[in-house]
């Protein structure tokens, strides 16, 4: 009998600091992984829990874990070399092969640009394949800012847009504000055709939804991301369950036209 | 085929059945009526109903799922005897929401569950007078044909039906007779089940009034989910040994839809802040949400132990009835 939920030890290639709450785990994974799904990580003496695949190589896999809550405290206190227990992947993924061709709007809070990272770095290697990739991301402050080489390769990267912003305050590079002040600078109603990637916390998915269709947008071509307390990942535990739907069966991510009828 | 013999005589076929299988009734522990292994008809307790459910008979409320070492993970083991479960038809049919929810959902069977679950011989213990709090009829689940074996005991003696074949050795001494199970048909307790025809409604369901008089009420301690026979949702811990080496195990522990951390994500976003919005949560499960997702009917079946065992005296199957109540006034105002 295959056990469904028994995790599989994998080797930490690299830790990544990437603000002094945040690091990177580097694993050694050589299986498939779409862009948006997650791993359930064994967390040491805690337990487990989801953590989306920040980015991805040939043979491994990353996570960025921050370190608030007791859930990922005791990850902090690993190693380069030694063992993490995992197993996933699981969840949905964004459909990218819908989004090739077309342009792409992503809009990311915080940790949220975990989920669309690796989408991200995709099409920043890959720009024959989109028309345009207009990015906006905010986070708390400028000690809240993560994945700085990325940001600086994306700004770079061609037939890219990036607007970066923090919540309350200006830094080189950041405007100041939130990201839904800037959803009226993307230029949709000069799009043939386009889709939108939101994710974040609740509130900030919420209302940059809500910004887009404001703008013209319709509901069809969002796409959200959402982030909930799991236990098992494979529709028993139930915290993740909204209404009828499992976020860990039927998501994380869905089309905004489904995901607001979800009601926590 | 039916049989009759004497408690006596049943008790004689009990210490027989326990040399293959492990017996679990309803029977006194301290203060309350549990499940436990029991040797004897006299330990069943027939006439009352249990306050906490059979699930953790199968389904423990603590289990140990894994063992760790520095660099290797193990699976436990079970006890490999198969078990003989008494219970009531509410229960049956509430197992099966259980057996919905780790054998289907998702697609695949969750093998913790599947592994003692598959063990399981049910024994059905004839219930033709609905106690205080049951609302079995209403709910539709005061009838099963899914037991082994039927058990029904009176002044005249202990009657049984033997549907399994593999128990019919047991009984082949004993006087045939023409028993089949009856079934409690009226509870004293009724409740009109909310009709939400339209998934549109959910939304409204949502707002409404109702849910806010829990706030205060509920203090959110979880005992509700703790005695219902369809509440699975479960957490994991991991537990190390000692400080200074990895080596540990990984628990699954109950968890409630009613405490306040349930939903809490790390970070501390919490998206059912609120106790009437966790009541309405789970209202909507048991009313709404696995009909919509299994098209199984509802998930409550009217047992009524939450009624029994809230601190607060909040009765489910009055929340039922207020649920009803909204949702024809809610079609009603669409119509207008």
């Amino acid at each position: 009998m295959n056990n469904i939920t028994l995790p599989q030890p994998h080797k930490i290639i690299k830790i990544i600091h990437e603000t002094k709450a945040e690091y990177t785990f580097r694993v050694h994974y050589e299986g498939k992984t779409d862009h948006g799904q997650f791993f359930m990580l064994s967390i040491p003496k805690i337990g487990e829990a989801p953590i989306s695949v920040s980015s991805r190589g040939e043979d491994y896999v990353e996570f960025t874990i921050r370190k608030v809550g007791r859930l990922t405290d005791g990850l902090f206190g690993m190693n380069e070399g030694d063992t993490l227990f995992m197993r996933g992947p699981y969840g949905n993924a964004f459909p990218v092969e819908n989004f090739k061709g077309k342009n792409l709007v992503v809009v990311a809070g915080g940790t949220g640009m975990a989920p669309v990272r690796s989408m991200l770095q995709y099409f920043a290697a890959h720009p024959e394949e989109i028309q345009s990739v207009y990015f906006i991301v905010g986070f708390k402050d400028r000690d809240a800012v993560l994945f700085e080489d990325d940001l600086a390769a994306f700004a770079k990267a061609e037939k890219f847009h990036t607007i970066y912003c923090l919540d309350n305050m200006e830094a080189e590079g950041f405007h100041k504000g939130f990201v839904t002040n800037y959803i009226k600078d993307v230029p949709f109603a000069e799009f043939d055709d386009f889709n939108v990637a939101i994710v974040g916390p609740p509130a900030m998915i919420g209302f940059t939804a809500k910004e887009c269709v404001k703008n013209g947008v319709s509901e069809e071509k969002i796409w959200v991301s959402f982030e909930r307390k799991m236990s098992c990942a494979v529709g028993k535990c139930g915290h993740c369950k909204i209404n009828e739907t499992y976020v860990c069966l039927e998501g994380p991510v869905f089309n905004y036209t489904k995901a607001k009828e979800l009601l926590d | 085929m039916g049989y009759v013999m004497t408690k006596q005589r049943m008790d004689e076929v009990l210490t027989s059945l326990r040399e293959t299988y492990r017996v679990y009734a309803p029977k006194k522990v301290g203060k309350f009526i549990r499940y436990g292994e029991v040797k004897s008809m006299e330990e069943i307790v027939f006439d009352e109903k249990s306050h906490f459910s059979p699930k953790e008979v199968f389904y423990p409320i603590v289990q140990t799922l894994l063992y760790f070492s520095e660099n290797d993970v193990r699976e436990s083991e079970v006890d490999a005897r198969p078990v003989v479960l008494f219970l009531r038809p509410c229960d049956i049919n509430g197992i099966h929401r259980l057996d919905t929810i780790f054998m289907e959902n998702g697609g695949k069977a969750d093998n913790f569950y599947q592994r003692l679950r598959e063990k399981v011989k049910f024994f059905l213990m004839e219930c033709c007078e609905s106690f205080e709090t049951c609302f079995c009829v209403s709910m539709g689940s005061n009838a099963t044909d899914d037991y082994a074996v039927a058990v029904r005991v009176n002044d005249d003696g202990v009657f049984v039906e033997v549907k399994d074949e593999t128990f019919a050795n047991l009984f082949s001494g004993e006087a045939a007779c023409d028993f089949t199970p009856a079934f409690v048909t009226e509870n004293k307790r009724k409740v009109n089940v909310p009709a939400i025809t339209d998934r549109a409604m959910v939304k409204d369901i949502h707002a409404l009034e109702m849910w806010r008089e829990f706030d205060d009420n509920c203090i959110g301690c979880g005992g509700c989910n703790t005695v219902c026979i369809t509440c699975s949702c479960f957490d994991t811990t991991d537990i190390i040994y000692n400080e200074t080496s990895r080596d540990g195990e990984r628990r699954r522990v109950w968890s409630s839809c009613m405490l306040n951390d349930y939903s809490t994500v790390a970070g501390g976003h919490n998206v059912r802040a609120k106790a009437g919005d966790r009541m309405r949560f789970k209202a909507m499960h048991k009313l709404y949400d696995y009909n919509a997702r299994f098209g199984k009917g509802n998930m409550c079946v009217g047992c009524g132990r939450c009624d029994m065992r809230c601190p607060k005296d909040i009765h489910f199957s009055e929340t039922i009835d207020k649920l009803a109540a909204a949702v024809e006034t809610l079609k009603e105002g669409k119509e207008c």
